[in-house]
């Protein structure tokens, strides 16, 4: 690959990040408020508040970039930086189309974009720990613990896929995918329908990593008010805020690429797919952020030894059973 | 090495050994204060909280960051002035804290209100009841992290609040209630206008029964957590949906009926689980019960004045006398003592806040850090209702 060719991909991306963020930013405020019999923002930008992000933005930036005292400064300067590397490592693996439009291609390219994924729970910790501040502290410990339990089960509920598909290739998920026929039907279909046991787990998980409700206890503002955010403001905060719309982005992709068939739309022809894929990845990115957010307005919060319960005695077995199914049925069929 | 030296280094290393020890077994307390400016505290509230890692192991709470003096204002203030003040003392429902000053004025006097005004101030009390329970319906939901629920019910309740406004002016304040009778009629169509909002509270109830109660992160999070035992409720004085939950039918509107309570058909919602789950349940189903009051007050109405004849400058004979009320959060009562004249000479106000606080330190003990907030917000206090 050419260094300028890769260079030009990271722009890209470098784009791409904020501008998913502000879509997905937007869109939260307004499938929120119109569960919660709201408007959400219809001012700023004339058309039903589309500028709000940018006007909350530019008011991040003025403000006062404030450093508490007693914390450890480099560490509290550094952490918004790494949650958000987390985030961008991520959206380098993510196949936008058919090869040309993916950034890297891998071998183990799942395996690296997992691990991208839980690099963000360092800068959490991180932020906890030096703002010298007894609730960002605590939310800084709870995020880490979540993170961790709930790691398992999102990685179990891929292996189903990668057992299924052969290969850790996100590419080769996807085609894998285009050519997978349950029962000999002629449409293929994508992995949603056989894997519908890890997708549930899947979803569930990556609610739980993105510390979005009923797992949102890191934030937990009846509780800990900010959690490990309570002392960032102007643009670090802006950074954490970035970060966890562009993760809701990164990890709808994930969900989307192995079960959803990533860019690949049925009944479309191969040299389409450099304008349709795209396209399609968006719209299947949607859906599973709608189900995210509609998770995320519904359900109240669980309590933490509640959630490491139900990650360790519910998700995990599951997730170990549906990856025996898998075996099972991948010798027989 | 010499003997001296040998003994120190020895002694050394045990206090080193010590050391160690210590830092491995004991995991440092570290205290939380929480509030006085906490999004969970409703208000000014303070709670010193000794907590290990997640587990509370002490509580202090620290009150009387609101207090304003009431009682003692009462004391250079005229009968009718002082309605305007005890409507500040449980701000959600201001109308409700105007009854028992005003029953207990009349009962010195010895007026007694027209049956009109009677069913009136029933209606309204219970208006403001209805009021209350659906903003704990909602911010419970928040406590506990489920935002939704809280929208809908704030837009029952503005309806709710827009009927009050539409007989007294007042939202919050009504300041309504006058000696003998009420400032002044209901106005036309208040009758069907009320009803048809009653039918919204009650799909509102049964909405929050659905969505709320009815949600297995909600029934995991408030059953069993900060249970209150009878026995424990009763000696800390806990009084309204707080104790009901814990298998204690007491009910002042039951048991001494003031208004037209006696004339009205209503169960007193109880239950004997006494814990967050129970006291929240018992707060929805008395919503309902106040929707079934209001329908009865509504149907039963009689005409008649609204004003009982009084004297132009109302001088409250000597004496004293306790009034109760059931108001929304436990029983109100206000022992009032008058040396004639047309100023009060002392006014001790017994709210239920104040007392279903006390109880906290007790109940606190030994909690999850997520549970304590579940309890702060089960036990349902308003910070004015408290430090008065």
């Amino acid at each position: 690959m050419n260094w300028w060719a890769f260079v030009l991909r990271l722009l890209v991306i470098a784009a791409l990040i904020p501008a998913a963020a502000y879509v997905l930013g937007y869109t939260f405020l307004k499938v929120l408020a119109h569960m919660q019999y709201r408007l959400g923002p219809m001012e700023a930008g004339r058309f039903h508040g589309v500028g709000q992000l940018l006007a909350d933005g530019l008011k991040f930036l003025q403000k006062e970039d404030l450093v508490p005292d007693k914390a450890d400064r480099p560490v509290f300067l550094f952490a918004p930086a790494v949650v958000l590397v987390g985030v961008v490592l991520v959206f380098m693996t993510i196949p936008f189309g058919p090869p040309p439009l993916n950034i890297v291609n891998l071998d183990s390219q799942l395996f690296v974009m997992l691990a991208a994924s839980s690099l963000g729970t360092i800068g959490v910790l991180m932020a906890g720990w030096s703002s010298a501040n007894k609730y960002s502290m605590m939310g800084g410990f709870r995020a880490a613990g979540q993170l961790l339990a709930y790691e398992l089960p999102l990685i179990l509920a891929a292996v189903g896929v990668v057992m299924q598909a052969g290969t850790l290739n996100l590419d080769g998920i996807v085609e894998a995918q285009s050519q997978f026929h349950l029962f000999g039907t002629a449409i293929p279909i994508p992995y949603v329908i056989p894997q519908i046991i890890g997708f549930v787990v899947f979803v569930i998980a990556s609610q739980a990593e993105l510390s979005q409700a009923p797992f949102d206890m890191p934030f937990a503002e009846s509780e800990l008010v900010a959690g490990f955010t309570t002392e960032y403001s102007g643009f670090r905060y802006l950074f954490f805020f970035l970060a966890e719309f562009a993760s809701n982005f990164a990890f709808a992709a994930i969900g989307a690429t192995l079960f959803l068939g990533g860019y690949w739309v049925p009944l479309v022809p191969e040299k389409a797919l450099w304008i349709v894929g795209p396209i399609a990845l968006a719209v299947k990115i949607g859906v599973l952020v709608f189900i995210f957010f509609w998770m995320r307005s519904t359900y109240p919060r669980l309590r933490e030894d509640q959630l490491q319960r139900f990650a360790w005695k519910w998700l995990i077995p599951i997730a170990l059973v549906n990856i025996g199914l898998t075996g099972v049925l991948k010798v027989v069929a | 090495m010499t003997s001296v030296q040998s003994h120190l280094s020895a002694s050394f290393a045990a206090h080193l050994a010590d050391a160690q020890v210590a830092v491995e077994i004991e995991t440092p307390e570290m205290t939380l204060n929480i509030g006085p400016q906490h999004p969970s505290t409703h208000g000014v509230f303070r709670l010193i909280a000794k907590v290990d890692g997640e587990r509370v192991t002490e509580v202090e709470p620290v009150l009387g960051y609101m207090h304003r003096g009431y009682e003692k204002l009462c004391e250079v203030r005229t009968y009718a002035q002082v309605t305007a003040l005890v409507n500040r003392l449980d701000w959600l429902s201001g109308y409700c804290n105007e009854i028992p000053f005003i029953l207990s004025a009349e009962k010195l006097m010895g007026i007694e209100a027209p049956p009109r005004v009677q069913y009136i101030r029933t209606i309204l009390s219970e208006l403001a009841r209805q009021a209350t329970f659906l903003v704990f319906l909602g911010s419970f939901g928040i406590e506990l992290g489920a935002l939704t629920p809280f929208f809908h019910t704030m837009r029952d309740r503005e309806k709710v609040l827009d009927l009050l406004e539409s007989v007294t002016g007042g939202r919050f304040h009504p300041n309504f209630n006058r000696v003998g009778g009420i400032l002044d009629d209901l106005p036309p169509g208040f009758v069907e206008e009320c009803a048809a909002v009653m039918d919204d509270v009650d799909k509102m109830c049964d909405q929050v029964d659905a969505l709320l109660f009815g949600n297995d992160i909600f029934r995991e999070r408030t059953l069993g957590v900060g249970v209150i035992p009878l026995d424990k409720g009763l000696e800390y004085g806990v009084s309204g949906a707080n104790i009901r939950a814990s298998g204690c039918a007491a009910d002042v509107r039951r048991d001494e009926p003031y208004l037209v309570y006696d004339e009205v058909d209503f169960d007193v919602v109880t239950d004997t689980r006494g814990d967050a789950f129970a006291r929240a349940y018992c707060r929805l189903q008395e919503t309902r019960e106040s929707t079934r009051i209001v329908r009865q007050c509504l149907k039963a109405l009689p005409s008649g004045p609204i004003m009982a004849k009084v004297p132009k400058v109302i001088q409250v004979p000597p004496g004293e006398v306790y009034v109760r009320a059931e108001n929304p959060l436990g029983e109100m009562g206000y022992y009032l003592v008058s040396r004639g004249g047309r100023i009060p000479y002392r006014v001790k106000v017994r709210t239920a806040s104040f007392n279903n606080v006390s109880v906290l330190p007790w109940l606190l003990e030994g909690v999850f850090m997520p549970d304590l907030i579940a309890i702060l917000g089960s036990l349902y206090f308003i910070l004015g209702d408290v430090d008065r």
